[in-house]
C-alpha cells in the first residue's frame, strides 16, 4: 500500500491479497430473483463502483456482503472468512466491514461523538478515553470535530453523512461499503462527502461503492461493475467502461445518465 | 435544520403578545358560535365550581374529635373523619405498635425512586439495580416480618395506601421489562417466540382485570396441591403484573414501529448484537416515542388497584369505604367527604406521574435545539 496521499488515487498498488470473494452468489425475494449467478473478487485496496439502474440488485449486493440481507446460495469469505448463518463469523465480518447507508441513520438520540464511540465501546470493548480519543480522530478527518457535542437532527445532510464514515471507520474496517451515500443529499453536499470518500480511497481503503457519482467513478475506482436485472453484465476499468462499453444495456445506461 | 442568524426586523404586531381583552375576543367570542360555548361554558362552571369549593373549604368542617363537630346544620366536608382515621387509610389495620416498619418502607422507597427521577444524577444503573432487585426483598423483610425483631404481619392486615403502593408499584416495575420482552419476542423472527408472545398477550388482554383477579384469588387455590397457597396478596401482584405488562407490550411495540429499520442495520453493521443493538439504539428511542402510552399504562394500573377490593384486599378506596361504617364517625356527609379524600390522593399520584412523562418528554427530545 502507498502512503503518499497525493498521488492520484488509480495509480495506487493494488495488493494480491483476497478481500472479498463472492462465488455463484444467488437470492430471492419471495419469487423474485434478485441476485443471479454473482462471481466477484475484490483484493485489498480495490475500489469498486458498482453502477446500474434501480432496482437491478446493486443495494442487494453490497448488503449481501455484511449478511444485511442473507444470500440464498453460493459462497461469499471476507478476508477469509466464510460467512454462513453461524452468528460469531457473521459479527466477526461486521466488526471488518464498515457501511455507509443512503439514509446515514446515524442514531438520532446520542451525540456525534456517541454515535461514533458506541462500537468501539460495546464490541472492540474499548476503554472510554481510548474510544473518545478515536473517535475525534476520525471526526478531524472528516473535518467536523467541532460538531462532536451536538446531536444529528442539528447537523446537515452533508455533515451527517461524513459523521457516518467516521462512525464506520472508528471500527478499523478492512472494507467500506458505500450503499448511494450522496443519494439523499442536497446537491450542494455532495461534495463533501465525495471528497471525505476520495481521501479514503488515497489511503488505500478497499471501498465497494453504489453510486451514481460518475466523475467519483472516473477518478477513483479500479473496476466499474455494472448491474442490470441481478447479474453483472460488465466489469471493466472506467476508462474503458466509459469510453468503450461492450454490452448494449451499459451503452443504454451510459447514454441516460451521462445525457444529462 | 439550524438558523443561526435571525434579521434585526422587529416582528409583526401580529406574532406579540396580545392584551387580555384582545386575547379574549379573538379567542372566545371570534364568532356567535364560539360566544354561545363561551357562555355556556362559563354557566357550568358556575353551577359546579362554586358549591365544589363551599363544600371542601368554606362550609368545611377543620376541626373536632367526634362525630358531633360534623352535626351542624349546612355543614361541609367533614374533614376531622379522615384525620381520625388517616391511620386506617395509610396503612389499613396493620399493628400500630409495627407501623415504623411500613414508614421505613416509603422512605427507602423514595430515597431510592426521587434519585432515579431526576436526571443528570450518578449511578442511576446502580440504582434501578437497587430498585429491581435489592428493594423488593428488603420491603417484604420489613412489612411481613417474621425475623427477629420483627414479628410477622400477614398481609390480611394490610391496607389502605400501602396496599395501593404495593400492588401499583409492583405492576409497574414489572410490568415495563416484562412489556418489553413481550414487544421484542411479538417482533421476533423465531416463529416458536412470536407465537408465544402473541398468546400471552392476546389472552391477558382478553380478560378482564376483575376476572384475573378473581380467578388468582378463588380459583388458583383449587387447582394448586393442598398445604401450598401463596398469599392472596402475591397471587394479585402476580395477576397485575401479568396483565398490565401485555397492555405495555403493545404500547412498546407501538414504539418498536416508529424506529426506521436503517436504525437496527446500521447497529448491527457497525457490529453490535441484536441485544446491544435493541438496548443501545432502538430501545432508547422507541421508549421516548411512546412516553404519553406508557405513562397512560402506568395511571390506568395505579387505578385499577382498587379492584383489589373484590378479592378481599383494601386498597385506599376499600379502607375509605371500610371507615364509612365506623359508628363513631357515621354523619351525613361522610361518604361525600371521604370519597374526595380518596379521588384527591389519587388524583396527586396520577398527575404527579402525568407531569413527570411530560418533562422527560421535553428533556429527551433531541430533535430541537439546546
Amino acid at each position: 500500500m502507498s502512503n503518499e496521499s497525493e498521488a492520484p488515487a488509480k495509480r495506487l498498488k493494488v495488493s494480491d491479497k483476497v478481500m472479498i470473494e463472492m462465488k455463484g452468489v444467488n437470492k430471492w425475494f419471495g419469487d423474485f430473483h434478485v441476485l443471479k449467478d454473482i462471481d466477484l473478487t475484490v483484493n485489498e485496496g480495490e475500489r469498486i463502483v458498482i453502477a446500474g439502474p434501480s432496482g437491478s440488485g446493486k443495494s442487494t449486493l453490497i448488503r449481501c456482503i455484511n449478511h444485511l440481507e442473507p444470500h440464498d446460495e453460493g459462497s461469499i469469505a471476507i478476508d477469509g472468512i466464510e460467512l454462513t448463518e453461524d452468528l460469531k463469523r457473521i459479527d466477526e465480518v461486521r466488526r471488518e466491514v464498515g457501511m455507509v447507508f443512503q439514509q446515514f441513520n446515524l442514531f438520532p438520540h446520542m451525540t456525534v461523538l456517541e454515535n461514533c464511540t458506541l462500537a468501539p465501546l460495546w464490541v472492540r470493548k474499548m476503554p472510554e478515553a481510548e474510544a473518545r480519543d478515536l473517535a475525534m480522530k476520525f471526526l478531524e478527518r472528516v473535518q467536523i470535530p467541532e460538531q462532536a457535542n451536538k446531536y444529528p437532527g442539528q447537523l446537515s445532510g452533508g455533515q451527517q453523512q461524513r459523521v457516518a464514515i467516521a462512525r464506520a471507520l472508528c471500527m478499523n474496517p478492512k472494507v467500506m461499503l458505500f450503499d448511494e451515500p450522496t443519494s439523499a443529499l442536497d446537491p450542494e453536499m455532495i461534495k463533501e462527502v465525495l471528497d471525505v470518500m476520495v481521501e479514503l480511497a488515497q489511503e488505500g481503503m478497499t471501498m465497494l461503492c453504489v453510486t451514481h457519482e460518475m466523475g467519483f467513478a472516473r477518478e477513483v475506482a479500479n473496476r466499474v461493475v455494472f448491474m442490470d436485472e441481478g447479474e453483472i453484465i460488465e466489469e471493466a476499468p472506467p476508462e474503458e467502461f466509459f469510453n468503450a462499453p461492450k454490452n448494449d444495456r451499459t451503452k443504454e445506461f451510459l447514454a441516460q445518465i451521462l445525457a444529462h | 435544520m439550524a438558523m443561526e442568524d435571525v434579521t434585526g426586523r422587529p416582528p409583526p404586531k401580529s406574532v406579540l403578545p396580545m392584551s387580555p381583552i384582545g386575547w379574549a375576543r379573538r379567542n372566545l367570542f371570534s364568532s356567535p358560535g364560539n360566544t354561545i360555548l363561551t357562555l355556556a361554558s362559563l354557566y357550568i362552571l358556575w353551577l359546579t365550581i362554586p358549591p365544589f369549593l363551599d363544600f371542601t373549604i368554606f362550609s368545611a368542617v377543620w376541626t373536632g374529635t367526634t362525630r358531633e363537630a360534623c352535626l351542624v346544620p349546612d355543614a361541609g366536608a367533614c374533614w376531622p373523619f379522615v384525620w381520625a382515621n388517616i391511620d386506617q387509610f395509610i396503612y389499613g389495620r396493620y399493628p400500630p405498635s409495627e407501623i415504623w416498619r411500613v414508614n421505613l418502607t416509603f422512605a427507602l422507597g423514595a430515597a431510592v425512586i426521587i434519585p432515579m427521577l431526576i436526571p443528570g444524577l450518578p449511578a442511576r444503573k446502580l440504582n434501578l439495580v437497587f430498585l429491581l432487585i435489592v428493594y423488593p426483598l428488603v420491603a417484604l423483610v420489613l412489612l411481613a416480618g417474621d425475623r427477629p425483631g420483627l414479628p410477622p404481619v400477614p398481609t390480611s392486615e394490610w391496607g389502605g395506601l400501602l396496599v395501593t403502593l404495593v400492588v401499583a408499584i409492583t405492576g409497574i416495575v414489572a410490568s415495563l421489562p416484562l412489556g418489553v420482552l413481550l414487544a421484542l419476542g411479538r417482533r421476533s423472527d423465531m416463529p416458536a417466540i412470536r407465537m408465544l408472545s402473541i398468546i400471552f398477550i392476546e389472552f391477558w388482554r382478553g380478560v378482564p382485570l376483575v376476572t384475573v383477579l378473581f380467578m388468582a384469588s378463588v380459583m388458583l387455590p383449587l387447582f394448586l396441591p393442598e398445604g401450598f397457597s401463596p398469599d392472596n396478596l402475591l397471587r394479585c401482584l402476580v395477576g397485575v403484573a401479568l396483565f398490565s405488562s401485555a397492555y405495555m407490550a403493545e404500547v412498546v411495540r407501538g414504539g418498536l414501529q416508529s424506529i426506521p429499520a436503517g436504525q437496527y442495520e446500521a447497529a448491527r453493521a457497525v457490529g453490535l448484537t441484536y441485544w446491544q443493538a435493541m438496548t443501545q439504539v432502538v430501545l432508547p428511542q422507541a421508549l421516548r416515542h411512546v412516553i404519553p402510552g406508557i405513562v397512560n399504562t402506568f395511571i390506568g394500573l395505579f387505578k385499577d388497584t382498587t379492584l383489589v377490593l373484590i378479592v378481599g384486599l383494601f386498597d385506599l378506596l376499600g379502607q375509605v369505604r371500610a371507615q364509612l361504617s365506623d359508628p363513631n364517625w357515621t354523619v351525613p356527609q361522610g361518604a361525600l367527604t371521604g370519597y374526595i379524600f380518596a379521588a384527591l390522593v389519587f388524583w396527586a399520584f396520577c398527575f404527579g406521574m402525568s407531569q413527570y412523562s411530560n418533562f422527560m418528554e421535553r428533556r429527551l427530545d433531541t430533535s430541537r435545539e439546546r
